[in-house]
């Protein structure tokens, strides 16, 4: 199953690479992989969206929890949570796609940033899957390039992750 | 510039002083030379100059793990670091306790791939504890005592400090720091007080109870809570490899190590108990065997462990107790001082079944009247040195010969590599055990190929004076292997037979040692009690073996099998 993890590690040099570093040493996944400072700038915040099995999950929290500069772990699938990612994806908008994507482009309610004879540059935020859901939906030959920050998380309500 | 301000270099040896260092080992170089020009001009501990770094962090590994204090290694930049990098990574995989000062170049040449530059701390991230590149004289101090507090505290393990040179010879201020605090590390030292009461409960009521120690009882120091506790249930107890010692090997309630080269009785009573009390074990591959095999027999798993990740990591556990081993075991021994009855009725019965399995007599070998078995030469070690030697050995067959003959009453006296598995340890093992107790006996048993991996170091041996007494078990071939090679891949002994090897008698006596080759089975008592009699106190003694070639490692359980699923002398 999919899980989005998020922890508070120390804002030092090389904390980044511990983090991916024991995910390739131990075999586990990622899909994405975010991470920048707080408004506490010693603390850096973490978002890896990764999946497995409850068994390797539990063993994931548990090894970052191990790593010494790692403050606060929170497995957001624990709980209620939001979830956003921004994608840029550079379109192509010639006559022939030019309705089509402006069109696609507000029903995903995107918006346009760059604009030129032949392309659209759009910018669109929501869940990785609602992202997923516009690549589906466009024609795969309009696409110039895509660029995706990959998952963000915070815990809905009451569910805060400080140190 | 205040008058109290000292180079880097100092800072360096005044934080050793202060962490109550008695022995670095360590070998100079370019990066290093600001810190060693500081060890020079001081007396409070010693420095044991190696001959290879890795040697260096072995050696002071085996102090750690002699002592349970923190071992110190000093090493330069690049090679220095990455010869280090195989001690470090034993020392990481048993959990022990060190510091690794590294020199690098200066700060202003790091990442221009300069003379003896290499990532240190990018190359032993993922074998050590924890590592730090200090960037600033002002950080030294405070670095060195994290350094020590993150090596020691929790579940231990080998921390690196990576020191620019440049930094080494600024000055600054000496302040120490009384204590540490890191917001990020907060290790568990108490267990959870009613899973710890559940716990006794299904040992006392238990029709087959079984307790598993491990090298976390050694390490946390609690082997007479562990003993105290055992001898209290009356229950059976097995142990690791790493966790030999932690209870007396001489006991009756002892089973002998268990796992891949266990004994019957030991992996018999893991297989079949009901249930089981892990203590500082982490249920690994050489000691279960095949997890889904080791479950099929149902049972209730209890672990103490102070990791929370060594829990349920291999096998799926029914009561975690996350806390210092010696803190549950204490708590374990008040609660069962109130019960009513201490033992449980049905243990009668399940050491009936116990008592077969025994009998099976799973380590008995025949002697030989020409050929030296393996075997026969550690019973003898045992005997002549009446059971109370420091051992050390290598890696491979000797290793686990050493575990299964040796039997050991106290904990921190079996020093070997459990979880790397490195080959070369025994000779540096030796020089740490006994720089450390220095007039205890300390044997080393090792091969003719381990020996070879750190052969270097009898020089160390006799610029330090070290009576090692080192039983070579020489059967000129790399047994484990070739015993492998034997089992699984047809007799085809694929590079494992050990060809041109040298004449260890005369390579000892050109070290400046004793040298004795012992050929005939009637020669091995004699010649042991002669390299350890009061003529030879003083001396390293290299004792070559001529033993056996074809004698197998027995019990075994096949990799990947199960630890029902045991290969006996018998069967082939």
């Amino acid at each position: 199953m999919r899980h989005i993890i998020s922890l508070l590690m120390e804002n030092e040099s090389g904390a980044l690479s511990r983090v991916s570093g024991l995910f390739s040493a131990r075999g586990y996944n990622i899909e994405s992989l975010t991470v920048a400072p707080t408004e506490d700038s010693t603390l850096s915040r973490m978002t890896i969206v990764t999946s497995g099995s409850d068994e390797i999950i539990e063993q994931i929290i548990k090894q970052l929890n191990k790593l010494i500069d790692v403050v606060k772990v929170l497995d957001l699938n624990d709980g209620r949570f939001i979830e956003r990612e921004l994608m840029i994806v550079k379109v192509k908008a010639n006559a022939q796609y030019r309705d089509e994507m402006k069109r696609m482009c507000d029903i995903f309610r995107g918006r346009i940033i760059d604009v030129s004879d032949s392309s659209f540059t759009i910018e669109i935020t929501g869940s990785s899957s609602k992202l997923d859901a516009y690549i589906e939906s466009i024609d795969k030959a309009a696409i110039l390039e895509t660029v995706r920050t990959g998952a963000s998380g915070i815990g809905r309500g009451d569910r805060i992750l400080k140190v | 510039m205040s008058s109290n301000h000292i180079s880097g270099a100092e800072i360096v040896i005044r934080c050793l002083h202060e962490e109550k260092v008695k022995f670095v080992f360590g070998y100079p170089g370019g990066a290093v030379l600001n810190i060693y020009d500081a060890v020079f001009q001081q007396n409070k501990f010693k420095h044991v100059l190696v001959r290879h770094e890795q040697a260096a962090v072995h050696a002071a590994d085996a102090y750690s793990r002699s002592t349970g204090k923190v071992g110190v290694a000093l090493v330069t930049s690049g090679p220095g670091a990455t010869n280090a990098v195989t001690g470090i990574a034993t020392a990481y995989m048993d959990s022990i306790p060190m510091v690794i000062i590294s020199g690098q170049v200066p700060t202003y040449a790091i990442g221009q791939d300069a003379f003896q530059e290499c990532d240190t701390v990018g190359i032993t991230r993922p074998c050590v504890k924890h590592n730090f590149l200090v960037k600033d004289i002002k950080d030294i101090a405070s670095t060195i005592k994290k350094a020590f507090y993150v090596a020691s505290s929790g579940r231990p393990g080998p921390v690196l400090v990576d020191i620019p040179k440049d930094i080494t010879a600024e000055k600054y201020e000496f302040s120490y720091p009384k204590s540490v605090h890191l917001r990020s590390y907060n290790p568990i030292v108490k267990g959870h007080s009613g899973q710890i009461k559940k716990a006794l409960s299904l040992l006392l009521n238990a029709k087959r109870p079984m307790i598993y120690s491990g090298g976390g009882v050694v390490l946390g120091d609690a082997a007479s809570q562990l003993t105290k506790f055992v001898r209290a249930i009356g229950s059976p107890i097995t142990s690791t490899l790493m966790g030999l010692g932690g209870f007396p090997a001489s006991d009756k309630q002892f089973l002998g190590m268990l796992g891949m080269h266990g004994t019957y009785e030991a992996n018999m009573a893991m297989q079949e108990c009901d249930v089981l009390l892990a203590v500082g074990a982490r249920f690994d591959d050489r000691v279960i065997g095949n997890p889904e095999h080791f479950l099929s027999k149902p049972k209730t798993i209890i672990h103490i462990d102070i990791d929370p990740s060594s829990i349920s990591k291999r096998v799926k556990i029914d009561i975690p107790i996350v806390g210092d081993v010696i803190s549950v075991l204490t708590e374990l021994n008040d609660l069962l001082s109130k019960e009513k009855t201490k033992q449980n009725p049905s243990l009668k019965h399940w050491f009936k079944d116990i008592d077969q399995w025994r009998s099976m007599n799973c380590l008995s070998f025949k002697n030989d009247k020409k050929l030296i078995k393996p075997q026969f030469v550690i019973q003898t070690l045992h005997k002549v040195t009446k059971g109370d030697a420091f051992i050390t050995s290598d890696v491979g067959q000797h290793q686990m010969w050493a575990a299964q003959y040796y039997p050991f009453d106290k904990p921190r006296r079996w020093i070997n590599s459990g979880g790397l598995g490195t080959m070369g340890v025994g000779l540096p093992y030796a020089m740490g055990t006994q720089l450390a107790h220095p007039d205890a006996k300390v044997a080393c048993v090792t091969g003719e190929a381990s020996i070879q991996m750190c052969i270097q170091e009898l020089s160390t041996c006799k610029q330090f004076h070290l009576p090692i007494k080192i039983i070579n078990l020489n059967n000129r071939y790399m047994g484990m292997v070739r015993q492998w090679q034997e089992f699984f891949y047809g007799n085809r002994y694929a590079e494992s037979y050990m060809e041109a090897l040298p004449d260890f008698v005369k390579l000892a006596e050109s070290y400046g040692h004793v040298g004795m080759k012992i050929e005939k089975p009637s020669d091995v008592e004699p010649a042991l009690k002669e390299a350890f009699s009061n003529k030879l106190k003083e001396r390293l003694v290299f004792m070559d073996f001529i033993t056996d070639q074809k004698e197998n490692v027995f019990p075994m359980v096949p990799n990947g099998k199960g630890l029902s699923e045991m290969i006996t002398a018998e069967d082939l």
